[in-house]
């Protein structure tokens, strides 16, 4: 662990401001994450910018007819908020399906994004990793890797996107609102996270000096059919195996649009306009959730401990689906899978 | 009757421990305290080649750095690192002592600082270079070269002849990894040097060890040293040997004449004892009928190169079931880690848990039903000792564990039982653990105002051991608890063994007694200095203290006040100590006993397992709370539910490290994986064990836990899984 400076960010500029100063400082908004990363000598930051009393705690409509989230609106928040309940609650179960109450009430909606794989080598800097310490290679490829990934992978990297909101905010294709010196951008969900490649450091696309203000959620929520399933290995308090979340539109028992994304698999939340393409106009029953599982996994890849995450995977797509069609969404505190 | 013992009283020590007035070895806070912080190594096997400390010196704040090089003075000699649970074979590690590496995370210097963040800052800074050597850490692949230490049970007969020829046979190899203690609190210690005295805060469960060997390791003379644990975040044997924290706080205090404190880090933790990965093998042969003919049990357990830690993993066997020929047999490999150690029901909860699903396998091959079987190999004597129970009521537990249960609903057919998606599973085992008696000796001093202080060097470990004490005492003093304050956790108080192996309640509580009755004699005695006194005549044995009096048994309108006897003798204070005692008797089997129902329901697609309900019957003689034993047999409940589904310490091999050295990684159960859990006492007189009828309750609630569990997920799902934890990928066959 290394000293560090803490200073306080009055406003969205202030904090752009300090960051663009020190190219080794840091945002630290619930620090649910980064403080373990400071004690574990993972990172190491010359300063800890607080931008947790920035004015970005609000929840609003949209005139396209969506909600707008502030980016320091605390995980717990967000998940009770009732626009949230009623009209996304994929996007609720999803938060509460992850960490703890104690957690939730710290975490920041923006944070959550920019949470860090939870690979065990990544911790450990007593072992190689490219993500920790690029080109030093990776210990997880032939090493203890039951929890990671089996999808977008490279040679450099195997870790996965630990988030349970990220991948019902990938379903629900939310759009990320960012500002830095250069201005403000939206970033599409499904662009903000990268695959590792060769630069396994980056995990987003977000820039260094870019923070992000909030994330907008499109109008559509699916909240008559849907539903987010985790898998772990003991039923709360761990990181997901595999998780799915799963959104559908019926029209009687033809499905009229599909989002489907996966978590625990890849380096970011993993989705497929194919395996969502497949089930257009299909019949929503096993026939169809199989070719869509199909489609969704196409390529993935075990490594070893990890082999059975592409079988858990596939029957948890397909169960995650049957559970959306019949309006019948997994309980979050019944841990029995329905 | 007594007013206290076999209540449900609650804690004596809860206030102190809720409003934070309980203080633990790491919160003694002392003027100048210097804080001392951890490097360790990142190896596992090798030899330090230099160590550069300039930076961290450099850094304000930071006092000095100890290393191998330039600590004060330490003894020469193995013996003075021989704790008094130290394996008899074997040379114990001596922390902070030369350049050998021996295991990853040992500790390689020590960062004193004026403030914990300065030292672990600083900590960061010390460059250390290291000569690697070839190690090794799996069990799988030395096994070959696993020797056999002395068995402590005896073979009889010829076990493979007869299972050769046996009608129906079973033989699997069974898996536990290893597993970490974690207990709530880190390990910590404070050692305060003043006026050629030396005092130690430490986290451990036996003070009077931890005195010993520090005197020993720092050639210090008995009165110069004295170590205290009056609280402690849980123990599970973690604490039961010195820990290197305690010996890095008095190297500390010695180099700076400065009051020092270690606390180690939850990693860090990793890196001290464990429960040894073992490898089980079981061979059950039976007749046609349903009786077993031969019993084989094999262990192969890990322990460091160093020591050879082994614990009887092997002979439950011989106190559960009839069989004419059994053969045991334990075996160690040796690896590049760190001493292996006791956790709770060291050898029972792994060797039990192997010979459990064993007898189910067998069950199944004979179509029996799997406590049947049981009641037709049960065994009244203990089979390898040919000697008759203390007690023994296992057939109760059978039959009071399985109508709470439900048993004689069971579909014996696995797959037979369903919840919607969820395949319904029920599952049984049996629990033996020992009832031991230390020799413990308790201090009492009775004022004349009616108040007692009991003590002894115990430490309570978070059992509530200063809870049965003040009962068992108010009971024998005829006194209010109210009026009964325990003294523990100090080497200064009277002798007292370590806690653990279930034996401190009986150990104290029989001392207790005798200690007891010594005060009721001098107080009969002063009574009878009375003029007129009503008990003249009695003897010690004819009287009670009952109510604040002295009272005849014959007779209880004969009784004279307890403060009236003391100011008739002008005794300001009655002080007695005694020490319980043990018999020498080898007629009989001392043991305690379980039975465990378990229900699983399992996600048939999924394999996501639930346990939905447990029911353990414990028969463990007199039970003397019924609160904390309910506590303690619960707990260990839900430690088998974790030992069953979610422990394991993962190691990557090429590295030889701990990869999951935290409790966000290393699973235990959470509150969504425990529903029911049902713990009956059945009633256990037992005259002989001890004079008061204790068996002690501290390790037999986990065993057998996790085979009753295994047993359900092979009757829900088909699908025998042989090696813990049972995940749910090898519950389900994904690909």
């Amino acid at each position: 662990m290394t000293p560090f400076q803490y200073t306080r960010a009055n406003d969205v500029a202030d904090a752009i401001k300090q960051i663009a100063t020190d190219p080794y400082a840091k945002f630290i908004a619930g620090g649910t994450n980064l403080i373990d990363l400071i004690k574990y000598d993972v990172e190491g930051p010359s300063r800890l910018i607080d931008i947790s009393h920035l004015p970005l705690r609000s929840i609003e409509p949209t005139s396209a007819g969506g909600v707008l989230i502030g980016a320091m609106v605390p995980n717990a928040d967000l998940a009770y908020h009732p626009v949230i309940e009623e009209r996304y609650p994929m996007l609720a179960r999803a938060i509460l399906s992850g960490a703890s109450q104690q957690l939730r009430n710290m975490a920041s909606t923006g944070g959550n994004l920019l949470q860090r794989t939870r690979c065990f080598y990544f911790y450990d800097t007593a072992t190689p990793c490219n993500k920790r310490e690029p080109g030093s290679g990776c210990s997880a490829i032939d090493g203890v890797n039951r929890i990671n990934a089996i999808l977008g992978t490279s040679e450099a990297c195997i870790a996965t996107h630990p988030s349970d909101m990220c991948v019902a905010l990938a379903a629900l294709e939310a759009v990320v609102h960012v500002i830095g010196p250069a201005g403000a951008r939206t970033i599409a969900i499904a662009d903000f996270h990268r695959l590792p490649g060769n630069t396994p450091q980056r995990d987003t696309n977000l820039e260094p000096d870019e923070i992000i203000t909030a994330i907008e959620l499109p109008p559509k929520g699916f909240s008559a059919n849907y539903s987010y399933l985790k898998i772990r290995d003991r039923l709360s308090y761990a990181f997901a195996l595999v998780s799915v979340a799963a959104a559908l539109e019926l029209d009687g028992e033809t499905i009229k649009e599909a989002r489907l994304a996966l978590g625990g698999v890849a380096h970011k939340p993993w989705r497929s306009t194919a395996a969502e393409a497949a089930l257009l106009g299909q019949r929503a029953d096993a026939t169809a959730f199989a070719k869509a599982a199909d489609w969704l996994l196409h390529g993935a890849k075990g490594y070893g401990h990890n082999n059975f995450k592409i079988g858990l995977a596939r029957r948890a797509i397909m169960r995650t689906l049957d559970q959306a069609a019949r309006g019948t969404p997994q309980s979050i505190s019944d841990k029995k899978i329905r | 009757m007594p007013n206290y013992i076999g209540t449900a009283t609650s804690r004596v020590d809860g206030r102190a421990k809720v409003t934070g007035e309980a203080k633990y070895a790491g919160e003694f806070n002392v003027p100048g305290l210097v804080h001392g912080y951890v490097v360790d190594s990142t190896i596992p096997k090798g030899q330090i080649e230099r160590i550069d400390t300039s930076a961290a010196l450099g850094m304000a704040g930071v006092i000095d750095v100890l290393t191998y090089r330039n600590r004060p003075q330490m003894a020469a000699k193995d013996d003075a690192y021989k704790d008094e649970v130290a394996p008899e074979k074997g040379s114990p590690y001596r922390p902070l002592y030369d350049d050998r590496i021996h295991f990853t995370g040992q500790p390689v210097a020590l960062v004193l600082a004026e403030d914990w963040e300065t030292a672990r800052v600083a900590a960061s800074q010390v460059k250390i270079e290291y000569q690697k050597e070839p190690h090794i850490t799996d069990l799988h692949a030395e096994r070959a070269r696993a020797f056999a230490v002395d068995s402590p049970e005896k073979s009889r007969g010829d076990a493979g002849k007869a299972f050769a020829s046996a009608a129906v046979r079973h033989a699997a190899e069974y898996f536990i990894p290893t597993e970490h203690h974690n207990p709530m609190e880190l390990f910590a210690s404070t050692a305060i040097w003043q006026d050629g005295q030396l005092t130690v805060y430490d986290k451990t469960q036996g003070v009077q060890n931890v005195q010993q060997y520090l005197c020993k390791v720092f050639e210090l003379q008995p009165d110069a040293v004295r170590v205290m644990s009056p609280y402690m975040g849980g123990g599970f044997g973690a604490g039961l040997r010195p820990q290197y924290q305690v010996v890095l706080a008095v190297l500390g205090a010695q180099a700076l004449k400065r009051p020092v404190r270690v606390m180690l880090t939850r990693a860090q933790m990793y890196a001290l004892g464990y429960r040894p990965a073992s490898i089980e093998r079981l061979a059950l042969g039976a007749s046609s009928g349903g009786t077993l003919e031969s019993m084989q049990h094999e262990a192969i357990a890990v322990t460091s190169q160093f020591e050879e830690f082994a614990r009887n993993d092997t002979g439950w066997g011989n106190l559960l079931y009839k069989s004419p020929n059994a053969k045991f047999e334990h075996r160690l490999v040796k690896l590049d880690l760190p001493t292996s150690c006791d956790m709770r029901a060291p050898g029972a909860a792994t060797g039990v848990y192997a010979l459990e699903c064993a007898m189910d396998e067998l069950a199944v091959a004979l179509k029996t039903d799997p406590v049947q079987l049981r009641l037709q190999c049960y065994s009244d004597r203990h089979q390898g000792e040919d000697l008759p129970y203390t007690s023994k009521q296992l057939r109760e537990c059978y039959r009071q564990g399985a109508a709470a249960f439900g048993w004689d609903k069971r579909n014996a057919e696995p797959r037979s039982m369903r919840d919607g998606s969820e395949l319904v599973g029920w599952g049984m085992a049996s629990g033996v653990w020992e009832a031991l008696q230390m020799p413990a000796t308790v201090r009492i001093v009775l004022t004349a105002n009616g108040h007692a202080e009991v003590a002894t060097a115990a430490s309570d470990i978070g059992t509530g051991t200063y809870t049965i004490m003040a009962q068992v005492a108010a009971d024998m003093l005829g006194l209010p608890i109210d009026n009964i304050s325990v003294k523990l956790g100090d080497s200064t108080l009277p002798q007292c063994p370590l806690e653990g192996g279930s034996w401190i309640a009986s150990s104290v509580c029989n001392a207790i007694a005798n200690t007891a009755r010594a005060v009721r004699g001098d107080l009969l005695n002063l009574a009878n200095e009375m003029k007129d006194s009503p008990l003249a005549g009695a003897g010690v044995d004819d009287v009670a203290l009952i109510d604040g009096k002295i009272v005849s048994k014959q007779d209880a309108t004969r009784a004279v006040p307890i403060a009236s006897a003391m100011q008739s003798g002008t005794a300001d204070r009655i002080t007695r100590e005694e020490a319980n005692t043990v018999a020498e008797d080898k007629s009989h089997a001392r043991n305690v006993h379980s039975a465990i129902f378990a229900e699983v329901k399992v996600d048939e697609q999924l394999g996501v397992i639930r346990v939905t309900r447990v029911v353990n019957a414990v028969a463990a003689g007199r039970i003397l709370n019924l609160k904390t034993a309910h506590s303690q047999v619960m707990g260990g409940v839900v430690w088998g539910i974790g030992m069953a589904l979610h422990e394991e310490t993962l190691f990557d091999h090429q590295f030889g490290r701990v990869m999951n050295a935290n409790i966000a990684e290393y699973h235990v159960p959470v509150n969504a994986d425990i529903h029911d859990i049902e713990v009956i006492f059945v009633d256990e007189p037992d005259e002989i064990v001890n004079p008061l009828g204790i068996k002690g309750l501290g390790e037999i609630g986990i065993v057998g836990v996790a085979a009753a569990i295994a047993n359900a997920v092979y009757h829900a799902t088909g699908k025998r899984v042989r090696d813990l934890p049972i995940t749910l990928d090898k519950v389900v066959q994904f690909n």
